[in-house]
């Protein structure tokens, strides 16, 4: 065991970990954060994908030891949507553009699509669906996800201007 | 989806690092991004007793200019490698291929050195290091550092000049300024390992091509270096009739695999079409 | 209160959003695997590595010694009390069914199937402890391709003494539904045209999301299983039949569940397995596969030969078809594994006036994966069939393909058509759906860019695929069912509850995993009773609150699900209208409903749902001998199928140097009927799409001369990713279904059944040129280089799976 101090959503955790635990199991079943889903075993899906001192990672590739000291933001800490709070610009463009259908996939999507954002807050298209390779969706076609970027994105040049 | 249980050190300096691999011997293994290691250790395909994170060595990240070099720590994750300036403007063929790397995630845990150590034929880092000239600089036991040519650092599938109790600290690429380049990938889906990828780099006058670096990713164990290819094309207009015909011997005598995504003659057929278009591209931007 | 003036008119039609994404964008979502309990247990399986072998032994004692290791079992262990996997659709009386246990015991007959299982008190140590499970085996023959297979050389199960399972056919001339096909053929042989081929079906693997994930908790009076799964009815009523615990013991909780594709209508060995353990252990238990144990343990879809001969005459009319399947069930026959190619048999003729049809389907048993339905469950593999077909008819005749088409479907004026497999199509116009899909494609400019870049010798040509598809949808009416040996009826459940403050509580007996049933239901719950969207909730996946029902597959939901709520809705206006009599104190005949009001005829009197709710709770006041309830339930039987159809056209870039096929352009004009939500419509046509292109261009699920799954995991099994895919161009028409209330037809698989067709003829498009003929599925770059390749050389292209690929 190997003891672990990291702030996750804001809070600061400190735990006992086992070296082979993966973050996204150390998210689930030590903290409870159960937003944070796991899809595949070989890091293709992302739907575990987070927020790893502010940039997106696969949380199943990622031990807990790893992420030592480090501040992790998971979908439950994007925004403060608890109790009716407001969404997440991206949380809400996804929840406009009906870019979810059964949802195991939206968390990592949204991580994955908030950290493109924060990269290229004007993508293409062609930029969206380059940068949104890593996460597999069976029930969109990406379609609507892609349009939720891209409304998300204009959201973002709306606050700016 | 759980890996075997092992313990566990993170070392914060080199000496460290080597220090616990001496100590583990074949029982240790290094973790440095960890995007191709996890994989496998959650799958149980390998169950390491012991695993030395490399994480927290901070000499081991950065990249930084040396002259007629260019060094790049081996801890340096692909995400810095692919948006660094420094690299785009004196080895742009590193910043188109790790570009191609895996995703974004991948990409901002995944390190350039770890990628090279492991040395996967289908990985998108070998062939532009190679095509480059990178030195490789090896940490030995007893603190002394050795430079491996890329020429020599491939060895095999997996397998590097590395040594067991050793680890690559840097890598050191040839400036290319002025050149221009061009990693063409050729995939079926877009997070998919490389079928076959060229490495092109070429420094073009007027519209002739004076010299080419060219490169082939998973056209073998290893990365593997055209240089006959390159000696073709030296002198030769950037015309894509002239490229064509400089570059057809590109895949002779190359042993490629065959998989579910074509066999050795279709990868072959591949590499000469793809380095076409990748010295085409990188002669004429 | 009042009457609620600002609720709009109709929520039908209109494009909400959906009440369902709140917790799944938030992360709060309860999937299966979410759910922990106190003192629960968990589960690791131990997989046989071999296709086909002996268990000669199993050494579990070293796991049973392993820290934190509750048990071991294998099937030793069993007892009558795990019952066993059904098969619920013998699909002929002689049907050859292997019996099915949840737990191999002295053989293994796919590489995957589960030889023993290990209890800890954490997943981490159940699976350190199944790695230490000793099993000895000795390998057999394996049955592997499926042309061999059914030659019963090497045998998938040896104790049977053959690999082919059930022989269904159907016959235009025995049935009375049309002529005698091999006449239609001798005819054409001698003055038209005929075509044969064969096709193949490759064998795909659902990918839903979320993998598969149970739980089950034996302490209470009823015991509880949470699984992933669509079917959560069927599901208690399997284990009440074959496990011995009475059906009202047992309760079963489809939670959220991420995705189904028809992977997820199967009663498993995990599920079993988890409810037997927990009854052992009196404790819960909990399993989640991993993904690559998904891969080789959830059922697979597709994979078949379709041998297929059409005839027409030289003008164009096609005048018999006749379809020769072979089908693979894997090593086991699924819950409605042999019927998904019966499902396809119906199809076959697809929206095309056919006078003459036969069809006979082998259903073969072989050491793999079994197989059962996936998204369209036998209407893809015919609509892909008959659209190549049509595709390959046109180019014979050098006819233009959609013209070819036109020339032999149903035209708007012929409905009612009874089709020559028996149907009885209620409602469509293809015409429409056609002109209107060429419009938004650009179908002339397409064709003329197509033939600058042919005369150019572009590298990169041009193709465009076409597929004017229908299906039969909406499972089902149960009489059809009976008479096709079905295990279970075709109906659906609605339950309609009005809570005394007027909100809406409706309980369905469909089980959605992302469809929106959620916001779909309350829409036309809404309509009906002239509620606001808001104050419904749609309750479903849980036998213990929807009590009756018959789950999700089929695209059935909104078509028979859909009807059950409408008429359980109106039950309630009606058993409301007395109370709102009484209450106005005038005739029930004078009392009418609209937008949530009972009026009386002719005067401003009114109440509305809401106060005749109250008025029901209190019941202080109530018409004499009257129930204090205006809650009503429904249980509808679908009277006929249901036949969305629509016009598909691709246009696709092959790269002729390399093979690669990349998509331009994708449009589609979809009429499933009335549209209650356009939002979640294009939702599913688009999901549809990206699977069917899949088929088309990427997935593959192959196994090695080992009997290995070597596609069994995402690097090797090409999910296609938002960068592999296309915006889509898709819209709708809409020529409302005449067999429920509110026009409506499924939309569940129509993108996927359309969509695999007019992609291959896309690439076919472009390369038939050459003389290739046929690439088979999926059209990887290899495959397609190599057809050009082989068609330059002068070899036409033929249907293997050979080299290259």
């Amino acid at each position: 065991m190997t003891k672990i101090h990291l702030t996750v959503d804001g809070g600061a955790v400190s735990e006992d970990v086992e070296p082979r635990m993966l973050l996204v199991q150390f998210l689930r079943e030590k903290l409870g954060k159960t937003g944070t889903l796991i899809g595949c075993d070989t890091s293709n899906c992302g739907a575990c994908t987070v927020h790893l001192d502010g940039r997106a990672v696969k949380s199943c590739n990622v031990l807990a030891v790893q992420a030592d000291g480090g501040e992790v933001t998971t979908i439950e800490g994007l925004a403060a949507t608890y109790d009716g709070g407001e969404l997440h610009p991206v949380q809400a463009a996804f929840h406009e553009c009906h870019a979810l259908q059964c949802g195991f996939c939206t968390p990592g999507m949204i991580m994955r699509s908030v950290d493109l954002l924060n990269e290229n807050p004007d993508p293409t298209e062609d930029e969206i669906r380059e940068g949104l390779e890593g996460n597999l969706c069976r029930c969109t076609g990406y379609h609507n996800i892609v349009r939720a970027v891209q409304t998300a994105a204009a959201a973002g040049k709306g606050e700016e201007q | 989806m759980i890996p075997a249980a092992f313990d566990y050190a993170a070392p914060t300096t080199v000496d460290e690092a080597l220090a616990l691999l001496a100590e583990h011997g074949e029982d240790a293994k290094l973790i440095a991004g960890g995007q191709s290691l996890l994989p496998v250790l959650r799958l149980r395909l390998n169950a390491p007793e012991f695993v030395i994170d490399l994480g927290r060595i901070d000499a081991l990240r950065g990249v930084r200019d040396d002259g007629g070099a260019l060094v790049v720590g081996a801890m340096t994750t692909h995400a810095t490698v692919a948006t660094d300036p420094l690299i785009a403007q004196h080895a742009a063929l590193v910043s188109k291929a790790v570009r191609t790397v895996a995703d974004a995630q991948v990409r901002n845990r995944g390190t350039f050195g770890g990628a090279l150590a492991h040395a996967d034929p289908a990985g998108d880092v070998g062939a532009p290091a190679l095509a480059l000239g990178a030195q490789f600089v090896i940490a030995e036991q007893g603190g002394g550092r050795r430079t491996v040519d890329a020429g020599d650092f491939f060895v095999d599938l997996f397998e590097t000049a590395i040594g067991e109790d050793e680890l690559l600290t840097e890598i050191r690429i040839p400036k290319h300024t002025g050149w221009g380049a061009h990693y063409e990938k050729f995939v079926r889906i877009a997070q998919q390992w490389s079928i076959v990828a060229v490495a092109a780099t070429v420094r073009a006058e007027g519209g002739t091509i004076a010299e080419a670096r060219v490169a082939l990713t998973n056209m073998g164990a290893t990365p593997l270096r055209a240089t006959a290819v390159e000696e073709l094309l030296r002198g030769r207009p950037a015309t894509e009739d002239a490229i064509r015909d400089a570059v057809s011997s590109v895949a002779d005598g190359t042993s490629p695999p065959a998989d579910l995504n074509g066999d050795a003659d279709y990868r072959r057929h591949l590499a000469r079409v793809l380095t076409r278009r990748a010295v085409l591209t990188a002669a004429t931007g | 209160m009042t009457v609620t003036a600002d609720r709009p008119a109709a929520e039908i039609g209109r494009d909400r959003r959906r009440k369902e994404d709140r917790r799944l964008i938030t992360g709060s979502s309860r999937y299966t695997d979410n759910i922990v309990l106190p003192g629960m247990l968990h589960l690791a399986m131990v997989r046989s590595p071999f296709a086909h072998a002996r268990v000669t032994s199993i050494d579990a004692a070293e796991a049973k010694a392993a820290a934190n290791v509750v048990a071991v079992y294998t099937a030793a262990d069993l007892d009558e009390s795990a019952g066993v996997l059904i098969n619920a659709w013998p699909i002929t009386p002689d049907q050859v069914t292997p019996v099915h246990p949840v737990l191999a015991a002295d053989r293994v007959t796919f590489a995957g199937e589960i030889v023993a299982v290990v209890v800890a008190r954490s997943a981490a140590a159940a699976r350190d402890a199944a790695e230490l499970v000793d099993v000895d085996y000795d390998e057999l023959p394996a049955a592997l391709d499926l042309k061999e297979a059914v030659q019963d050389t090497v045998l998938a199960h040896p104790d049977l003494g053959t690999n082919k399972s059930a022989l269904w056919v159907f016959d235009s001339a025995a049935a009375g539904t049309g002529g005698n096909v091999e006449d239609a053929i001798t005819a054409a042989r001698a003055d038209g045209v005929v075509i044969e081929r064969e096709y193949r079906q490759n064998r795909l693997i659902p990918a839903f999301m979320e993998p598969r994930s149970v739980v089950v908790d034996p302490t209470g009076e009823q015991l509880t299983m949470w699984s992933a799964t669509q079917v959560p009815h069927i599901v208690r009523f399997a284990l009440a039949a074959t496990t011995g615990v009475p059906e009202n013991k047992i309760r079963v909780i489809a939670p959220d569940v991420g995705g189904g594709f028809g992977g997820k209508l199967q009663v498993t060995p995990e599920e079993w397995l988890a409810w037997w353990i927990a009854r052992q252990v009196h404790k819960p238990v909990k399993y989640t596969e991993t993904r690559s144990e998904s891969m080789i343990a959830a059922h697979h879809g597709r994979d078949q030969w379709q041998k297929l001969t059409l005839a027409a005459t030289k003008d164009g009319r096609v005048t018999g078809l006749k379809v020769e399947l072979t089908a693979d069930l894997g090593s086991y026959v699924a819950i409605v594994g042999g019927g998904v190619p019966v499902l396809g048999a119906f199809m076959f003729n697809a929206i095309y006036k056919i006078p003459a049809y036969h069809f006979a389907c082998q259903t073969v048993l072989t050491n793999k994966t079994w197989t059962d339905a996936y998204r369209g469950a036998g209407r893809p593999e015919a609509t892909f069939a008959i659209e190549r077909l049509m595709s390959d008819l046109a180019d014979e005749l050098g006819m233009d393909p959609l013209e070819l088409r036109e020339k032999n479907w149903i035209t708007h004026e012929e409905f009612p058509f009874t089709t020559v497999a028996g149907l009885e199509y209620d409602s469509g116009n293809y015409e429409a759906a056609t002109a209107s899909a060429k419009k938004f494609f650009g179908y002339d400019e397409l064709r003329a860019e197509q033939a600058r870049r042919r005369a150019a010798g572009d590298p990169v040509q041009l193709g465009i695929g076409i597929s004017t598809f229908t299906e039969m949808c909406g499972l089902a009416p149960s009489r059809v069912l009976g008479s096709l040996d079905y295990g279970a009826g075709g109906w659906e459940h609605a339950s309609v509850r009005m809570l005394a403050t007027g909100k809406v509580e409706v309980a369905t007996g469909t089980s959605a995993h992302g469809q929106g049933h959620e916001t779909a239901f309350s829409q036309i719950v809404a309509d009906r009773l002239g509620v606001p969207f808001e104050d419904v909730e749609i309750l479903h996946g849980d036998t213990q609150v929807s009590v009756k029902g018959l789950d999700t597959y089929g695209s059935r939901s909104l078509v028979v699900g859909g009807e059950a709520l409408v008429k359980a809705a109106d039950k309630v206006v009606e058993k409301a209208k007395p109370v709102a009599a009484h209450l106005l104190e005038a005739a029930v005949d004078d009392i009418e409903f609209q937008g949530g009001r009972f009026g009386v005829k002719g005067t401003d009197a009114g109440v509305t749902i809401q106060e005749v709710a109250g008025a029901v709770f209190t019941a202080h006041n109530l018409p004499d001998g009257m129930e204090p309830s205006i809650d009503a339930e429904a249980t509808y039987d679908p009277i006929n199928f249901n036949y969305p159809h629509g016009t598909h056209l691709c246009a696709v870039e092959v790269d002729t140097e390399t093979g690669q096929v990349r998509l331009r352009k994708y449009t589609c004009v979809d009429d499933v009927g009335t549209i209650v939500n356009p939002l979640i419509v294009e939702g599913q046509v688009h999901g549809g799409l990206a699977q069917g292109i899949a088929q088309a261009l990427y997935e593959d699920a192959v196994f090695d001369d080992a009997g290995t799954l070597v596609s069994g995991s995402f690097v090797d099994y090409l999910v296609p990713s938002a960068a592999d895919l296309i915006s889509f161009d898709a819209h709708h028409a809409s020529t409302p279904a005449t067999t429920n209330t509110l026009g409506t037809k499924g939309v569940g698989e129509a993108g996927t059944i359309a969509s695999t067709p007019a992609v291959v003829n896309a690439v076919l498009d472009a390369v038939r040129q050459f003389g290739v003929e046929d690439i088979v599925m999926p059209c990887s770059p290899a495959r397609v280089y190599a057809a050009i390749a082989a068609a330059r050389a002068g070899d036409t292209g033929t249907t293997t799976e050979g080299a290259g690929a």
